[in-house]
């Protein structure tokens, strides 16, 4: 089998079984359908408006969600034992990688496709233009640490409390593109020139091709015997 | 025993941190009665012999982790796991000091105990990643896979700086600016500069002093779990 086959098959294994459970999908989307309900009563009304505090509501619960989702990415193959399966199946470490790490990012972008629809809903912003490029930040955020979180759940699955071994790991590596997120969001909704956000998309691409190589050259080492 | 090699590591490392200690010493000695008090700063301003010297030893560990991580997935020598797990612990050890000793020269400097600005977060994600780096060591037991895992966030670590620094830089920065490395003369009078550079090769010294003990003992429980 070609890699690019081994790849899809490996992915479209993974997106089988979550289409026939539904489980982690509906789980992170009630997850962070409560974490955007906890923002909005975390706030006096009087003191700070929704609209000062979106854009922080927006990425934080999107981080969330994806972590929450990621945590579910390796747990299938500890629990039934298919990991050995997986491994002696006759396709590479690479394979492996970019499969689950398609299925994570499939995952990942519709929960966040569910959000973001509610987050409007809920905290009233009107997004006129600003949509596809907030889409667009979203995507460059989650492509970058849903890579990092694949290859780390890949391991964090085999210690003892792996399922907050992965946030504790990753989320240092969330900070930069949230930052980023939450800055370019900030400006988009103000009306700012989009100028003014190029810099920071720049800054998700570079932080998404360099965290995509080192994570797929270290995966191998997680995968081991 | 004659062929206690842990045993001998350790010994050495002792008597390394006491050369060190007896520097520090110097160092605080030099810096409470030969050097200048600043005009705007006050006494606050002593803790350039201090904390700016535990950074420099913390995240000088850090970077060696990183290094050493990177040896041991390319060579799977067992000994670069020990030290990385000794340099890792050390760091965070000299880490505690610098973000323990920053907020008491905030506070009367900046009127703030902490700032979100570049140096700090960077410092304070790195201190926490190794924290859970920490955290991951203890979680595995298997020897083999322990040092594969942390070997990857070791590197992971060193990888993610320049993103941090860089994200939190377009944010913005209020840390002063650095004061010796950096192109110009250092703009600060000698008696000051000469304590820093005494105090930032005490602190060094004491890093290697404080691993070669750690990785003593580290030799040592793989000599008991053998």
């Amino acid at each position: 089998m070609s890699p690019f086959r081994a790849t899809l098959a490996i992915a479209a294994k993974d997106i089988r079984v979550e289409l026939a459970s539904r489980t982690a999908i509906a789980t992170a989307v009630t997850f962070a359908v409560l974490v955007l309900v906890i923002f909005n009563f975390a706030r006096d009304p009087a003191e700070v408006s929704l609209a000062i505090l979106a854009p922080s509501v927006l990425w934080v619960t999107s981080a969330f969600a994806g972590i929450v989702t990621l945590n579910r990415s390796f747990a299938m193959e500890r629990e039934r034992g298919a990991m050995d399966g997986l491994l002696l199946a006759p396709v590479s470490r690479s394979a492996i990688y970019f499969g689950k790490y398609i299925a994570n990012m499939a995952f990942v972008l519709v929960v966040n496709a569910v959000l973001l629809p509610l987050f409007i809903l809920f905290f009233n912003v009107s997004l006129t233009g600003a949509l596809g490029w907030i889409a667009l930040l979203l995507l460059l955020a989650t492509a970058g640490y849903v890579a990092i979180g694949t290859m780390l759940a890949a391991m964090t699955v085999r210690t003892r409390f792996s399922e907050l071994m992965l946030p504790v790991l990753l989320l240092s590596f969330v900070v930069p593109p949230v930052l980023v997120g939450v800055q370019a969001t900030t400006r988009l909704l103000g009306g700012r020139p989009l100028s003014e956000i190029v810099g920071w998309v720049r800054f998700l691409i570079v932080y998404d091709i360099v965290f995509l190589v080192l994570s797929w050259l270290l995966f191998p080492a997680t995968m081991d015997e | 025993m004659t062929t206690d090699a842990a045993g001998t590591i350790i010994r050495r490392g002792m008597v390394i941190t006491g050369i060190a200690l007896a520097a520090l010493a110097c160092v605080y000695g030099l810096a409470l009665f030969a050097s200048p008090t600043e005009r705007s700063q006050g006494l606050a301003q002593k803790i350039l012999y201090i904390h700016p010297s535990a950074a420099w030893a913390s995240l000088m560990a850090f970077g060696i982790v990183g290094i050493t991580s990177l040896g041991y997935l390319l060579m799977r020598d067992r000994r670069l796991d020990t030290f990385s797990e000794a340099s890792a612990e050390v760091g965070l050890a000299f880490g505690v000091a610098m973000l323990t000793t920053g907020p008491m020269w905030g506070r009367p400097v900046w009127g703030a105990w902490w700032q979100w600005e570049p140096r700090l977060t960077l410092t304070l994600l790195l201190v926490l990643l190794f924290v859970g780096y920490q955290a991951l060591r203890t979680a595995i037991d298997d020897p083999e896979e322990r040092a594969r895992f942390s070997a990857v966030v070791g590197i992971m670590a060193l990888v993610l700086v320049p993103f941090v620094h860089l994200s939190v830089y377009m944010f913005r920065t209020i840390h002063p600016q650095p004061v010796f490395l950096k192109p110009s003369a250092p703009s600060m009078p000698w008696e000051m500069t000469r304590t820093l550079l005494f105090s930032m090769a005490a602190y060094t010294l004491l890093y290697v002093g404080f691993v070669t003990m750690r990785y003593g003992i580290g030799k040592r429980r793989e000599e008991q779990s053998a």
